[in-house]
């Protein structure tokens, strides 16, 4: 634990959160985020991913266990550490009738380590950064739901972190603004700041996380690389042909379980050991199946996903 | 300990410095919610109309009086006071226009005054918690004690803010209208005008300081709930609940720790020489609210958990 610590930049231990009332929102997580990682955090809606967010942040006082973010307690440290951390909680919050700018200034006037002869600069170099400097000027009520969106991240932006909690930072953007927001998160990530990621967006999180974990009523279920998720439940063969009956037999034989023919295209579960992909596609060959198309499926991280959560659509209650 | 000192150190090597916090840095937090507050159309239209309460009061004096006849029926006598008959100074305003401060005043703290303030107050932190702008001020971190006070300040000012309005508009529209020089007191001894001005600015005070008890109160309701509206209202109904009780005899046990019970003590000021007693006990009364409900507010909003 104490080699963790050292270059965790998040870190709780038994955190619980047990509401009035009796709803047990987190139950004993232990999370640790790796410095410079990009984590994403995943879970259905109501799996206790913002209550959790919110004790990090020390907006919300544990039941019980406790969160150090960056090697410190929270909420104890809060002074010393909020500064290095830029948040974007349950999506943004802005004063209606300030401007855009003033809204930033304001946030930034309530951080104790800014430094107000640098404060109109840095909040226009955070608006531009998030694309909003042309319209800095314009009242918040005016925004649409990206645009205040994006002023919310400029908030977050607005001195240089050493960890970001962005909580569905893409919420209510375009394809042009998701895409804008994983460029900057990437770009970020480069200059050495941990991004910490909560999304149920899963391709968003396999595009840009390096790692992830993943909660489900309370309780953290997974945690690890991106890619030892996504091994967890391994990839599919995938046939396209015009014989899938002959591809179904011969698959068969050579152990593939699981097989399913929709149309012209065969998939299944390769056995463990899995053989060749080349013997397999020489052997259907051979056995005159005509393959249009060959190949394994790599496991994404929605199956990962799926496989631990369970496919029920219904939230948690 | 050591573990976190040695992460403190391990994080210090690295090229990033970790930031220290600025001397003056609690300013900025209060000019920052002093501005947001003031610059808010919603306060300057309370402040607009309070300050329109004296300018009405002026003109209906004035075209009363102009019609022939006292306004009030005899009113023009010297001293009396407000306490026979009319409004509190109603009768003076004709004979110096300087009565209309204290007639305004009078008129407006049982009502416009307090629900003005509690219209800030209440929406000061219930206002920001509501809309979600308060869980970034804390994790800004602006610290849940300074925001408070910071909330605190802002509320008081407002208070000065709303009774000078009310004095000022008071004072320049009963010199347009009225005549001025020497004033004649309640307790009838004639005061120069420049006296009677210091003594106009002393009952401003007073009815500032009045306004101490309700704000507190307002912003412990404030720190209750996550409705700005529902603080305001709360507010606002106990200014009138309490105002009621304040009337009713079999309750006087309770009379002299409601915190309405002394606010027209600032007529005192307006004797020779001034009567002390009363004033001293509002400024008490007052400073209990403001002890009572400034700890539970504390209490209350640094253990408070922020879900909205």
């Amino acid at each position: 634990m104490d080699e963790s610590s050292a270059d965790a930049v998040v870190e709780t231990r038994g955190l619980t959160k047990r509401y009035r009332g009796g709803q047990l929102a987190v139950d004993a997580l232990d999370l640790t985020v790796p410095r410079g990682s990009v984590f994403g955090f995943l879970g259905p809606n109501g799996s206790g991913k913002t209550t959790t967010i919110r004790m990090l942040m020390g907006l919300i006082e544990p039941t019980s266990g406790g969160a150090r973010l960056l090697g410190l307690p929270m909420p104890r440290a809060a002074r010393s550490v909020l500064p290095r951390v830029g948040a974007l909680i349950e999506g943004p919050a802005l004063y209606p009738y300030l401007s855009g700018r003033d809204n930033l200034l304001r946030y930034d006037a309530a951080d104790p380590t800014a430094d107000p002869r640098t404060r109109a600069a840095r909040a226009a170099a955070a608006l531009d950064r998030v694309g909003l400097g042309a319209a800095a000027g314009k009242k918040a009520r005016a925004y649409s739901l990206g645009m205040k969106q994006r002023l919310g991240l400029a908030a977050a932006l607005l001195q240089p972190r050493e960890l970001l909690v962005l909580d569905e930072p893409t919420n209510g953007l375009d394809p042009q603004g998701m895409r804008e927001i994983r460029t900057l998160v990437r770009e970020l990530a480069r200059e050495g700041t941990t991004v910490f990621l909560s999304s149920h967006l899963l391709d968003e999180i396999e595009q840009v996380c390096s790692h992830a974990a993943v909660m489900a009523q309370g309780r953290l279920i997974a945690q690890g690389t991106v890619a030892e998720l996504a091994a967890g439940s391994r990839g599919r063969l995938s046939v396209t042909t015009p014989d899938p009956a002959d591809a179904v037999r011969v698959l068969k034989e050579h152990g593939v379980t699981d097989l399913v023919v929709l149309e012209e295209r065969v998939t299944g579960e390769l056995p463990t050991p899995a053989p060749d992909p080349a013997d397999l596609n020489a052997a259907l060959v051979r056995a005159g199946v005509r393959v249009r198309a060959f190949g394994a499926e790599g496991a994404s991280l929605e199956d990962a996903f799926v496989a631990l959560t369970g496919e029920g659509f219904d939230v948690a209650g | 300990m050591s573990r976190a000192e040695a992460a403190g150190t391990a994080e210090t090597n690295e090229s990033y410095e970790a930031p220290r916090a600025r001397p003056l840095w609690a300013l900025a937090l209060f000019r920052s919610e002093l501005s947001t507050t003031f610059r808010r159309w919603r306060t300057l239209a309370l402040l607009a109309v309070l300050a329109a309460v004296p300018v009405l009061i002026g003109v209906a004096v004035k075209i009363e009086t102009s019609d022939g006849g006292g306004f009030g029926r005899g009113g023009g006598g010297g001293g009396g006071g407000g306490g026979d008959g009319g409004p509190a100074f109603f009768s003076q305003i004709t004979n110096n226009g300087i009565f209309l401060v204290f007639a305004a005043l009078a008129a407006t703290l049982p009502v416009f005054l307090p629900m003005a303030i509690g219209v800030i107050a209440g929406d000061s932190i219930a206002g920001e918690a509501g809309p979600g702008t308060l869980r970034y001020l804390l994790v800004a971190p602006a610290g849940r004690t300074r925001l408070l006070l910071a909330k605190f300040v802002t509320i008081m000012a407002f208070c000065l803010a709303a009774t000078l309005a009310v004095a000022i508009a008071g004072l320049a529209t009963g010199a347009m209208l009225f005549p001025l020089g020497d004033v004649t007191l309640i307790s009838g001894t004639s005061v120069s005008f420049g006296d009677a001005l210091v003594r106009a600015l002393g009952v401003a005070g007073a009815v500032a300081l009045s306004l101490v008890g309700i704000a507190t109160v307002g912003l412990f309701i404030s720190t209750l709930t996550n409705s700005g509206i529902a603080a305001m209202a709360t507010t606002v109904g106990l200014v009138v609940t309490v105002q009621i009780l304040d009337t009713i005899p079999q309750l006087h046990a309770i009379h002299p720790y409601l915190f309405p019970h002394y606010w027209l003590s600032f007529a005192d000021l307006l004797r020779q020489p001034v009567y002390w007693d009363q004033l001293i006990k509002n400024a008490e009364l007052q400073g209990l609210y403001l002890a009572v409900f400034g700890s539970a507010a504390w209490a209350r909003f640094t253990t408070k958990d922020i879900t909205v």
